[in-house]
């Protein structure tokens, strides 16, 4: 099998995987990265949301052999050794999960969002999370996290 | 930025050390009878303390997004007086109800069933603690309280900890629990705050402990494939096509016992990875024999539905007061009315799944089962492993796991029985994992239906007779759950002249319990006609509805029967916050609903405007609820808030529909769901009653529906009386 190499939450990583394997179950099931979420398999959900070169992809439409070379963020890289990314934090504060299953997703399209618009507007919120499916309906706590997390929001 | 000190705790877990506080199961002989002798560890235990000063308090219920593992150690820390900050919260390790009472969760009344014992675990642990600081500070023990962690005497500075006392309680005697004494709402200081689920660092950080997650040693990866018509059994499969796809370890065709709840005929295929097996699964090619399978077809079932002309139904569940006289005086009015509502799926985002180790002889030659299960049920398991493969509860470890989602899905056990056939032909511990597509062709569906609303109106516009007739659906010769209404509901259950009927229609298509099971399309049809009925008879919605609930009064049985008096006052408090017959600009409209379910009275006012081209937007839901004190109260408005916005999605896109018995959606692509842009803005506020509390995963939802139709008329002119809106030409 083909080996594939990218820089994965700021570690070099080498994967031994079929080429069309896509990034997601090579994260869940090779790597054991199990943060990042599978919910439709079709791009539909945004529960498998991760950073490809600093852009948010759904890593189930993303193979392994697409991302050789890049720099690949999960939400397990999000934070910085033991300080919270600011989203997260505000997400723990303001207890926006319910099941918590699409949180993750959530949290790295806001990410995204936030370092392009360090001070979104509810349409720019409304554009950059409409990938991203809440079954629980956190959406207005999500909006509420959002404007919050910009407030504090260094974006250097 | 920085953890704050709490989540840091959180975070560390707990080292060893500590001890287990004895406490009691109600009903327990050995308790009533001797509370003195009760002081072994090895009774139901919800307390640990650990000597740094962590609380431990176990969670025995399930947790799915409902917010349980939070709000029941709450009422626990609060009784004993724990500093909230100093608690750890744990899924009870394992599933065993002597130990720990009901471990299951559903139908919210999980939190009203473990009220009083959640009470009680706390309290025995404050009044050892009690005895212990008398002891240890040499004071009378009526002249100490607990308060911050901590026992303090009242008339000094002198205080020890409870990890100063823990040892000392421990050996003191269990209290009677007819002597414990709860706290007033007046001393509470943990309940009716604001708290962040206990996993939210865990959630946020991608720690979650779903039960998908799930990575045990020299794991395989595992899919089942079934007859996409509900009941065909397998002829032949291309196995050995199968086993030379790259990643795929072993592939069998699997004979169920044809009980749909368990196991069904199917191929598994195992390998190294879920996409390994997902993607060999493509190549799959089965004959199933489709005789005794499914044939479901939603045209035909509406077409039947169609055809019915009877007022009544066969099944006649409710009959009372002068029914024929008010429906035949020619003084009186009738309005008649049909509303129609889809077949919708659960939509977990987390999939169906289970890892399953099945170790053959592997203790004094008795086989061992050990589970890593999502599910809102594991009591329910025990049975299935007893029945289906023999093994006694000490062969079962069922580890139970965090649900990304489940109301009211995962009850059943066909893919625990799926990941068991598995790993007992693999020899290895397995995951199980459902595609999208599996979830959406192999749910228990919330199933679809018709309904026929009646009322008899007199010359003064009074409602003087009420008659529903639901055409729904049974399977085995019963009407399965979901389909039509119980008389428990208003306003079967207070009008004083009312007929319910059923006729129904079978569908082999599964069916179960869905977010609020038959109450939420009961709602939508019920609360529709009253309003509509306001706009026959001219009257103001918010008068009609009083009137119809009467005067004040619990309806007789336990707390899961109305009160009209506390259904009169969410009704009036939601008028008052939403702003009920304020002037509204064209197009836009304010509509109202009230229902009462799940031990809950909740009233709800939308806010919609429709534009030229038929865009619907949801401004704001305004409500008010009513389910005693507030536990949680940050979980609480979570809940209301979700509740409504679920609700808004089913009925704006969501319909499953079937033919020749398959499932004609299989993924997101054809099965709309609402989106963040499309959420309205919630306002809730509680009437907190002193009642005990009840659960609130479900019964904000119902209303939802009735009050945007009803705000869509006041808009537009237009009623709606099917589901999804998407279908009437309304877009988001």
């Amino acid at each position: 099998m083909p080996k594939y190499q990218f820089l994965l939450n700021g570690k070099e990583f080498e994967v031994d995987v079929p080429g069309d394997m896509p990034l997601l179950w090579t994260l869940r099931d090779v790597i054991g990265l199990t943060g990042t979420k599978y919910g439709c398999g079709i791009g539909q959900c945004g529960a498998c949301t991760v950073h490809v070169d600093g852009s948010p992809v759904r890593s189930c439409l993303v193979t392994a052999a697409s991302v050789d070379g890049s720099e690949v963020t999960t939400i397990e890289g999000l934070a910085e050794e033991d300080r919270l990314h600011i989203l997260q934090q505000v997400w723990v504060d303001q207890d926006v999960a319910q099941c918590g299953y699409c949180q993750t997703g959530q949290i790295m399209s806001a990410a995204a969002l936030l370092k392009e618009k360090p001070n979104p507007t509810d349409d720019d919120i409304d554009e950059a999370m409409s990938g991203n499916y809440c079954r629980c309906g956190t959406y207005v706590r999500i909006r509420e996290a959002i404007h919050t997390a910009a407030g504090f929001y260094d974006a250097s | 930025m920085h953890l704050k000190r709490r989540t840091l705790i959180k975070m560390s877990g707990l080292a060893g050390g500590g001890f287990v506080l004895a406490s009691v199961m109600p009903g327990s002989l050995l308790a009533e009878e001797a509370p003195s002798l009760v002081g072994s560890v090895e009774l139901n235990a919800y307390v640990q303390i650990d000597e740094d000063g962590t609380i431990t308090i176990y969670s025995g219920s399930p947790e799915m997004g409902q917010g349980i593992k939070t709000s029941l150690p709450m009422i626990v820390a609060e009784e004993m007086g724990a500093n909230w900050d100093d608690v750890i919260v744990k899924q009870t390790p394992e599933v065993d109800t002597e130990r720990y009472g009901r471990q299951s969760t559903g139908g919210s009344y999980t939190l009203y069933l473990n009220w009083n014992l959640m009470r009680k675990m706390g309290a025995t642990a404050r009044e050892m603690f009690l005895a212990a600081g008398a002891i240890e500070m040499e004071l009378p023990r009526d002249e100490l309280k607990v308060e911050n962690s901590r026992v303090f005497h009242i008339h000094s500075d002198q205080f020890r900890s409870f990890a100063e006392l823990a040892a000392l309680a421990y050996r003191q005697p269990v209290p009677d629990p007819e002597s414990l004494v709860y706290k007033g709402r007046e001393e509470y200081t943990i309940l009716g705050k604001s708290v962040s689920q206990v996993d939210s660092l865990d959630i946020v950080t991608g720690a979650g402990d779903f039960g998908i997650d799930t990575r045990v040693p020299d794991m395989l990866y595992g899919t089942y494939e079934k007859c996409p018509a509900v009941g065909g059994t397998i002829v032949s499969a291309n196995l050995d096509d199968l086993k030379k796809e790259p990643g795929v370890v072993d592939a069998w065709i699997i004979n169920g016992n044809g009980n749909v709840r368990e196991l069904m005929d199917g191929v598994g295929i195992v390998g190294t990875s879920t996409w390994a097996v997902f993607k060999a699964r493509e190549k799959l090619k089965v004959v199933w024999d489709e005789s005794a399978a499914s044939k479901d077809s939603w045209t035909g079932f509406k077409k039947f539905a169609e055809d019915v002309d009877s007022d009544v139904g066969p099944e006649v569940n409710i009959e009372r007061g002068d029914f024929k006289a008010v429906f035949e005086d020619r003084d009186n009015r009738v309005v008649e009315r049909f509303y129609e509502f889809p077949y919708v799926t659960h939509m977990c985002l987390e999939p169906m799944n289970c890892t399953a180790h099945y170790r053959a002889g592997e203790k004094d030659g008795r086989d061992h089962l050990e589970v890593w299960l999502p599910t809102q049920n594991g009591p329910r398991f025990q049975s299935v492993a007893k029945n289906l493969y023999g093994l006694e509860k000490d062969q079962v470890t069922i580890h139970v796991k965090r649900m990304g989602g489940s109301f009211g899905r995962r009850t059943s056990n066909e893919y625990v029985c799926e990941a068991i056939e598995l790993s007992k032909r693999a020899g290895k511990p397995v995951k199980l994992t459902w595609s999208r597509e599996d979830n959406m062709r192999h749910d228990f569906f919330r199933v679809g239906g018709f309904q026929k609303v009646r009322a008899a109106v007199n010359p003064e516009g009074r409602v003087v007779g009420w008659d529903e007739h639901a055409i729904g659906i049974h399977q085995n010769g019963e009407r399965v759950v979901g389909s039509g209404f119980r008389d428990s509901a208003f306003p079967l259950a207070n009008f004083p002249v009312v007929r319910g009927s059923h006729t129904t229609t079978e569908m082999k298509t599964l069916a179960g319990p869905w977010r609020a099971p038959w109450s939420n399309t009961h709602a939508f049809i019920t609360q529709s006609f009253i309003h509509e009925l306001a706009v026959e008879t001219g009257r103001d919605h918010v008068e009609l509805l009083l009137e119809m609930l009467g005067s004040p009064r619990k309806l007789p049985g336990d707390i899961r029967s109305m009160h009209t008096g506390r259904a009169a006052d969410v009704i009036k408090m939601v008028a008052s916050k939403g702003g009920w017959g304020r002037k509204m600009p064209k197009g836009r409209g304010l509509g109202l609903s009230f229902y009462f379910c799940h031990a809950a009275h909740v009233a709800e006012i939308a806010e919609v405007s429709v534009d030229a081209e038929r865009k619907l937007t949801l401004h704001r839901v305004t409500a008010a609820v009513d389910v005693g004190p507030i536990i949680n109260m940050s979980g609480a408005l979570g809940q209301v808030q979700g509740a409504i916005i679920d609700g808004y999605s089913t009925m704006v896109g969501q319909k499953i529909t079937m033919e020749q018995g398959r499932i004609e959606q299989t993924n997101l692509d054809q099965y709309p769901v609402l989106r963040i842009g499309a959420a309205p803005e919630v306002d809730v506020h509680f009437i907190q009653s002193d009642n005990e509390p009840t659960g609130l995963g479900e019964p904000a939802l119902p209303p939802l529906a009735a009050a945007v139709a009803n705000a869509i008329y006041a808009a537009t002119g237009e009623r709606v009386r099917k589901m999804p809106l998407i279908d009437e030409g309304f877009t988001v």
